[in-house]
């Protein structure tokens, strides 16, 4: 039965975490994803950043090895995503079926699935695992809840366990914060905190740039191609924001930078996939 | 209390009856092992359509004089793999391509019984059942394919549940999604075949979703939703066949009828997902 499962890729720790070179992706004819190439560094945070439909989750799908790049390369440490464990994907709260006949501790045990094989159950060196995760996300009292019970911060916080019990070191967030009230949001960012203090990289899609321009070492300005990568201070400028959302943004001078009104920005839903 | 007792032996001094008491109890509990999943992951038209593309395998074997439980089986996976091939595609709508498919195998299968003289009394117990009609081999046969069933959903477990919970999950933890997502679909064409003799083709359907139903709107884990679905399948087969007996009801429409009271019931009077409780704590 173990041949079922594809072989872990080679695992370099020297290499970057994610190295995208050239990567396009056609959906039915139109391209969702033009000529994407980017490095990133381990233990980078990184706010991607786009107007609806600029192909946010496609790309994350794209380096969690879910989709498949119509050309172009995707290395995760060194391999091809596609066999690596150590990716975790956060799907939008509105993917998910909160009514599922789930618990908390049952969500982040699917994080160690892989890692007890085929046939097996969770013994309780798993467990423990498990409630460590629960412990660092603040959830460890909520184990034995429904999923549908908590608020939406709460349910960001269970996923972000299960990555932990996944043992991920590639974290990709999508809209991890829109809906969520300022509490939330500060709860999330400490444990955001916390994974890059233990050389996590993580990705997070978001609407919101003061957030972005606040929270995040990086920027990824994405509008179906890399529009730019960098510091808050280089991409969160008039003419690179003009450039990814067009003409559905106003960029107001600020004092010393820029203030910047979007049209599209809307909780939850995005448009594309 | 002994008029109960009474009430209760007197079915069983017909062998027919204890078979067919027997078959009931098995079909309403393996079904509801994987009913959970078809009603977690909305596949009720899938195990529909199943259900009738299994129609055709049942009239062949039936015309070679097969037993029909074979023909059933070999009809079912062959469908189950069909349509999870066809799933993959992007030409049609899945549930178009599973209607196109499963109207033109059902017009088949009534085709080919068609050409029988017993063609009226043939169709009716593949549509409709005839648990009474159960033999001693075709109990072993449906208690073996239920222990297989529940061997492999048991073994499968976390696999199965992270697949319904959250395909790209099961992606990126890098199972077999494939192999996984086919075994579910022949599970469920397995349960059928087991369930075929009991409810028949156009009844099925019930078996799968009704219990699993009712114990959805009651639990909050998926191991206590199977359990409590298993319980009420049994026991709405249970009832529904003493029911038939004493009523001289047909056995299929009676545990079926039986098992959608029960889920009315449930809606209405269940903890905390019933509409009456519901309704309740709105207006307190």
């Amino acid at each position: 039965m173990a041949e079922l499962f594809a072989r872990p890729a080679s695992h370099d720790p020297a290499a970057p975490p994610v190295q995208v070179d050239g990567v396009c992706l056609n959906y039915d004819g139109t391209a969702a994803l033009q000529d994407v190439s980017f490095r990133l560094a381990a233990g980078t945070r990184v706010a991607v950043v786009g107007p609806n439909g600029a192909g946010k989750s496609t790309l994350f799908k794209v380096i969690a090895g879910v989709l498949r790049p119509t050309s172009g390369t995707v290395r995760i440490y060194g391999g091809l995503p596609g066999r690596h464990v150590c990716i975790a994907y956060v799907p939008q709260r509105s993917q998910v079926d909160w009514s599922f006949p789930v618990s908390v501790a049952d969500v982040a045990m699917m994080g160690r699935i892989r890692t007890m094989g085929l046939f097996r159950w969770p013994t309780p060196d798993d467990w423990q695992v498990v409630d460590a995760a629960l412990g660092r996300v603040g959830m460890l009292e909520s184990r034995g809840r429904q999923i549908g019970e908590l608020s939406g911060g709460q349910q960001q916080r269970v996923f972000l366990a299960q990555a932990l019990a996944q043992g991920a070191e590639l974290v990709l967030l999508d809209e991890p914060l829109s809906g969520l009230d300022m509490p939330s949001q500060a709860a999330i960012f400490s444990i955001l905190d916390d994974l890059r203090a233990s050389g996590i990289t993580t990705l997070v899609a978001t609407h919101d740039l003061n957030l972005a321009a606040e929270r995040f070492d990086q920027i990824m300005l994405l509008n179906r191609r890399l529009v730019a990568l960098g510091s808050p201070s280089e991409v969160f400028t008039r003419p690179l924001l003009m450039e990814a959302y067009g003409g559905h943004m106003h960029v107001v001078p600020d004092g010393d930078g820029v203030m910047v009104l979007t049209d599209t920005c809307c909780d939850g839903e995005e448009g594309h996939d | 209390m002994t008029d109960l007792l009474a009430w209760l032996a007197e079915p069983l001094q017909y062998a027919f009856m204890t078979r067919g008491l027997l078959a009931a109890l098995i079909v309403g509990t393996v079904c509801q092992v994987l009913g959970a999943y078809v009603v977690l992951r909305g596949m009720a038209f899938f195990g529909d359509a199943l259900a009738h593309i299994i129609l055709p395998g049942v009239a062949v074997a039936y015309l070679l004089g097969w037993p029909l439980g074979v023909g059933a089986l070999i009809a079912g996976i062959l469908a189950a793999v069909g349509i999870g091939a066809l799933s993959q595609r992007r030409e049609i709508k899945e549930d178009t391509a599973m209607g196109v498919i499963f109207a033109g195998a059902f017009a088949l299968g009534i085709a080919l019984l068609s050409t029988q003289r017993s063609y009226a009394v043939d169709l009716s117990h593949i549509l409709f059942g005839n648990l009474l009609g159960v033999s001693t081999g075709d109990l072993w046969l449906m208690g073996g394919l239920a222990a297989l069933v529940i061997l492999l959903v048991v073994a499968f477990y976390k696999e199965f549940l992270v697949l319904s919970f959250d395909p790209v999950l099961a992606v990126t933890l890098r199972l077999p999604v494939t192999f996984l997502k086919n075994l579910l679909l022949v599970l469920i064409a397995v349960v059928i075949v087991t369930s075929l003799q009991a409810v028949g083709v156009a009844l099925v359907l019930a078996m799968l979703v009704t219990p699993a139903a009712s114990a959805y709107l009651l639990t909050r884990r998926l191991p206590a939703m199977m359990a409590l679905g298993a319980a009420l399948g049994a026991a709405g087969a249970v009832i529904g066949l003493y029911l038939s007996y004493y009523w001289n009801l047909a056995s299929g429409p009676a545990i079926v009828l039986t098992e959608t009271v029960l889920f009315f019931v449930v809606l209405l009077f269940g903890p905390s997902r019933g509409l009456l409780w519901r309704r309740r704590a709105a207006t307190a």
